[in-house]
């Protein structure tokens, strides 16, 4: 299976059985890459599905205060996308069960080569990555790259994008597409649209890849809301939360807080 | 005609941003090009520049500087430093903040480091009477405390950015994240031509005034073209705004100064066409000083106008292809250039505008008998006047 089937068919997979997947998303680094790797095995264990992993970048133009500051706790380590690399090559070393996609802003993957970066990632069994700057239109030279290596390039679609566009989006998107579910940036939020089912399910129907809804989910309120209407959730800024206050404890918190939501997340 | 469809100039420019924004930069684009050809906004735009900010400005021969560099060269200024709020960023601002009234926009944001664009900004708003937020570093408050209280007598809110290193970049982030959010009613000025596409075609549509100005005064004044323009570069509005006109004129030549701090090996400078290196950042493809992972690295100058580490990338393009030249000039050549020139001519310009002065300064001696220089002096230095006191010792 190429890293692109593996992410959709882990989706699918609990989709049959009758469940929305989990996506945690965890900054890289935060706020060490031991931690990190913990992190991820509790992810496992918690259930989740897929591993959204973020590349720390100086700029993170998308992202609110709580994944700012685990941005500016991870860049201490001055992280690199060979070390990044090595690092999940070495997860899938010890048997980590999971697909792990990378999210990153597009500058690092630029200067790195994307050409080279695609190859790299495909050898250490890195399934794919969203780059949240790169829109449709920019897109072309890394969905080429992603296609010919057989890496999942997720592309993002927002409440802000037209319907052709979206099912523009939704036709070159892999693995799944990102569905932004705010106009807005990352962070926790108390409450979100109230036409956002409404979105899901006509985004649903276009795309020929499984649906996943992101940014602002923080609760098992809300993801038992929102399952029927996505394949998958993402949930980032509750976690990072989570990992900012408790450091090295935040493992055993997150498994904890990551299965609730995954049990509620019933279709 | 450059930037083609996609915003590109070359490989450069182009829109790298979150997808919540393309639809809004679609819709800016459209706007801009549908009011550009209006009538009835030129004549608006033209009256506000006229009526209001001091166009046209004077091309003024600078003969005591001139006499000081040796006498040989046809020296002229152009006058940015006259207009309303003391540089040529109201000239974008105005069209902008024009822009977003008649798209019905309520609402108005600006990033600004040291405050010069942020303080345009909200004056603009407070003429057009549509509500501003200023985003800037946390840093840049404290350094330039009077341009924020500048900003809250013109009716801004200034907010604080603590997040990065404090300073410009990071209030640009800030100011796109706040875009992002508030995008239905709200109107994103950007202060140079930076940004993803339209703006830096915007911006040096706006700018461009300047160089349409100064190309007719020295055909009248000596009737023929120049052989030199001269102009700072920190985002690079200034410079475009005086280049374009000219750019199709192969015999003048083009030059861009940046900022090389406290020195070009010391990395603390602001010179990223002179020493950076091709990359995305702002939603833009262009040059950027960063490390070699594609981390962007902190910028320095005297001149927090030029303290930026990404640049517009129709300069990237107009390096590559050789059309421009850049050249970056250190601190303390345009602290001597500032103090020239306030002696020379009775003008204290901007430190920005300084180190094209000071570029000036250090190849005067090469320069043939009678060649003809336009130096655009983007600002006055009446905000600078208490930072050089303090780096005086004074
Ligand atoms: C007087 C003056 N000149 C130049 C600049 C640099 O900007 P740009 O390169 O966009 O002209 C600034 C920016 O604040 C400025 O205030």
């Amino acid at each position: 299976m190429t890293g692109a089937e593996r992410v959709r068919e882990a989706i699918e997979e609990v989709n049959r059985a009758g469940r929305a997947a989990l996506i945690p998303y965890f900054c890289a680094w935060d706020p060490d890459l031991e931690t990190t790797r913990a992190l991820l095995w509790a992810a496992a264990e918690a259930g989740a599905s897929v591993v959204e992993l973020g590349f720390p970048f100086s700029d993170p133009l998308a992202d609110g205060p709580t994944i700012q500051a685990a941005t500016q706790r991870a860049l201490r380590h001055r992280p690199t996308l060979e070390a990044l690399l090595e690092f999940v090559a070495g997860l899938y070393n010890e048997g980590y069960p999971l697909p792990v996609v990378i999210m990153g802003y597009y500058n690092p993957f630029f200067r790195f080569g994307l050409a080279r970066f695609a190859r790299e990632a495909r050898r250490a069994g890195l399934c794919g990555a969203i780059i949240p700057d790169l829109p449709l239109e920019e897109a072309r030279p890394w969905l080429r790259e992603a296609r010919k290596q057989g890496l999942s390039a997720v592309m993002l679609a927002a409440p802000t994008t037209p319907p052709q566009r979206l099912e523009r989006i939704a036709r070159v998107s892999t693995g799944f597409l990102y569905y932004v579910s705010v106009t807005g940036i990352t962070g926790a939020r108390e409450r979100l649209p109230e036409d956002l089912a409404l979105r899901l399910d006509l985004a649903r129907e276009v795309s020929p890849v499984p649906v996943a809804v992101g940014f602002g989910i923080s609760k098992p309120e809300q993801v038992r809301l929102l399952a029927p209407h996505a394949h998958a959730l993402v949930v980032g800024s509750a976690l990072v939360r989570i990992i900012g206050k408790e450091g090295p404890r935040a493992p055993a918190r997150v498994r904890k807080a990551l299965s609730e939501l995954v049990s509620a997340a019933k279709r | 005609m450059l930037p083609n469809r996609q915003g590109k100039f070359g490989p450069f420019g182009g829109r790298f941003v979150p997808e919540t924004l393309m639809p809004a930069l679609s819709e800016l684009e459209e706007a801009y090009r549908r009011f550009k050809r209006d009538p009835g906004f030129r004549r608006e735009l033209s009256w506000y520049l006229r009526e209001y900010a001091g166009r046209p400005t004077p091309l003024y021969p600078a003969r005591r500087l001139s006499q000081a560099l040796g006498g040989h060269l046809r020296l002229y200024l152009k006058r940015e430093d006259l207009l309303h709020t003391g540089a040529h960023k109201i000239n974008n601002t105005l069209g902008q903040v024009l822009l977003a009234r008649r798209m019905g926009k309520r609402r108005v944001i600006a990033e600004t480091g040291a405050g010069q664009h942020g303080v345009a900004t909200a004056t603009a708003a407070a003429l057009l009477g549509l509500e501003c937020v200023v985003y800037m570093g946390a840093k840049d408050t404290v350094r330039q405390a009077m341009n924020v209280f500048r900003m809250e007598l013109l009716g801004a809110r200034v907010v604080p950015v603590h997040a990065g290193t404090q300073t410009l970049k990071d209030a640009i982030n800030e100011a796109i994240r706040d875009w992002v959010t508030h995008v239905e009613d709200t109107f994103y000025v950007i202060g140079s031509v930076v940004g993803p596409h339209p703006y830096p075609m915007m911006v040096r549509d706006f700018q461009s005034v300047i160089g349409r100005e100064a190309r007719r005064q020295i055909l009248r004044l000596e009737g023929r073209l120049p052989d030199l323009v001269i102009a700072c570069v920190g985002g690079g509005s200034n410079a475009m705004g005086i280049f374009h006109p000219f750019v199709k004129d192969q015999v003048v030549k083009l030059i861009g100064v940046e900022a090389a701090g406290e020195g070009l090996d010391s990395d603390k400078h602001s010179a990223t066409l002179t020493a950076g290196e091709p990359g995305v950042l702002h939603g833009m493809m262009t040059y950027l000083l960063q490390d070699r992972v594609g981390q962007i690295k902190g910028a320095h100058s005297i001149a927090p106008g030029l303290d930026y580490p990404g640049v517009g990338p129709e300069h990237a393009f107009l390096k590559e292809c050789g059309r421009a030249e850049y050249v970056a000039v250190d601190d303390e050549e345009a602290l001597a250039a500032f103090r020239l020139l306030s002696e020379t001519e009775g003008i204290i310009p901007a430190l920005e505008s300084a180190h094209a002065v000071a570029y000036l300064v250090k190849i005067a001696d090469r320069l043939p008998r009678d060649t003809i220089v336009i130096i655009n002096l983007s600002g006055r230095g009446d905000k600078d006047v208490a930072a050089v006191k303090e780096y005086l010792g004074k």
